[in-house]
């Protein structure tokens, strides 16, 4: 078998990947595949401690996290659609007022 | 044979990675982001969780990457970045806290349990059909019912969501 830690080590550069995506990148859409990038570091720890653990109860955690991140992927698509319509543009650094 | 898939699935996760925050264009940070989930679908299978392994090709590759590419398609070239900062020094700072952070995860992975979790056989024995659809499926509909119910609500919120935002603005 392979020793968990390298799972948790991948799971761990990957999170860092996110993190260093949303702080560099300003198009809103790839700042949002970052934060889809660290929920999968996060499920990539859960189903690791799984296994680790023998207990499914991790995975049923993964389950309920890929829900959330598909609403929150449908939700957030759609307002950075409705931003794109009212101003042209997906750059979070044009989007910094907080009136309309 | 385990290793080399899990070293072959890694590299992949690992560039995937680096091509969703380094791509140029927003497509191929998405086509990146795909080879990651495949990536992560291989080593789910690895640790013995078949059903969310399926589950991640098909809600995450199959649906929310296609869904990302349609944006994109639908968001024309203007879309891009600007060229201007208005955080000065937001690139190497960022870069910088996102190593730090590396770093902290990386010291509780190898300090925790005394450095123990690089033991090979640490894994426990696991009854066959664990993390197969069954196995999951015992466990959400029986102690996890309740959050799963309220699942389906948050599902039908983001439905509700998506129509709302989506639909034409009156002309103000």
């Amino acid at each position: 078998m392979i020793p968990p830690a390298y799972f948790l080590i991948l799971s761990g550069i990957l999170l860092s990947l996110g993190v260093a995506g949303v702080l560099i990148r300003r198009n809103a859409l790839v700042v949002f595949m970052s934060i889809e990038l660290m929920l999968n570091a996060t499920n990539l720890a859960f189903v690791t401690f799984a296994r680790l653990l023998g207990s499914v109860q991790g995975q049923v955690v993964v389950f309920f996290v890929i829900v959330v991140a598909a609403v929150e992927v449908v939700v957030g698509l759609a307002i950075i659609v409705d931003i794109f319509r009212a101003r042209e543009t997906v750059s979070v650094d044009d989007v910094d007022l907080l009136r309309g | 044979m385990e290793l080399v898939v899990f070293i072959i699935a890694a590299a992949a996760a690992l560039a995937g990675g680096v091509g969703v925050i380094a791509s140029a264009q927003p497509v191929r940070s998405a086509l990146s982001l795909l080879l990651v989930l495949g990536s992560l679908a291989i080593l789910y299978l690895l640790l013995a969780a078949e059903f969310i392994a399926v589950l991640q090709v098909i809600v995450y590759a199959g649906a929310i990457v296609v869904l990302f590419l349609f944006v994109i398609m639908l968001l024309h070239e203007r879309s891009g970045e600007g060229r201007h900062e208005k955080l000065p020094r937001q690139r190497p700072v960022g870069l910088v806290l996102a190593t730090a952070f590396l770093g902290v995860l990386a010291y509780a992975v190898f300090t925790a349990r005394g450095g123990a979790l690089f033991g090979a056989s640490l894994f426990a024995d696991v009854p066959p059909g664990f993390g197969s659809a069954q196995g999951v499926g015992r466990v959400l509909f029986s102690a996890y019912l309740l959050p799963f119910e309220v699942a389906s609500v948050v599902l039908l919120v983001g439905i509700v969501a998506a129509v709302v935002l989506g639909r034409a603005r009156p002309v103000a």
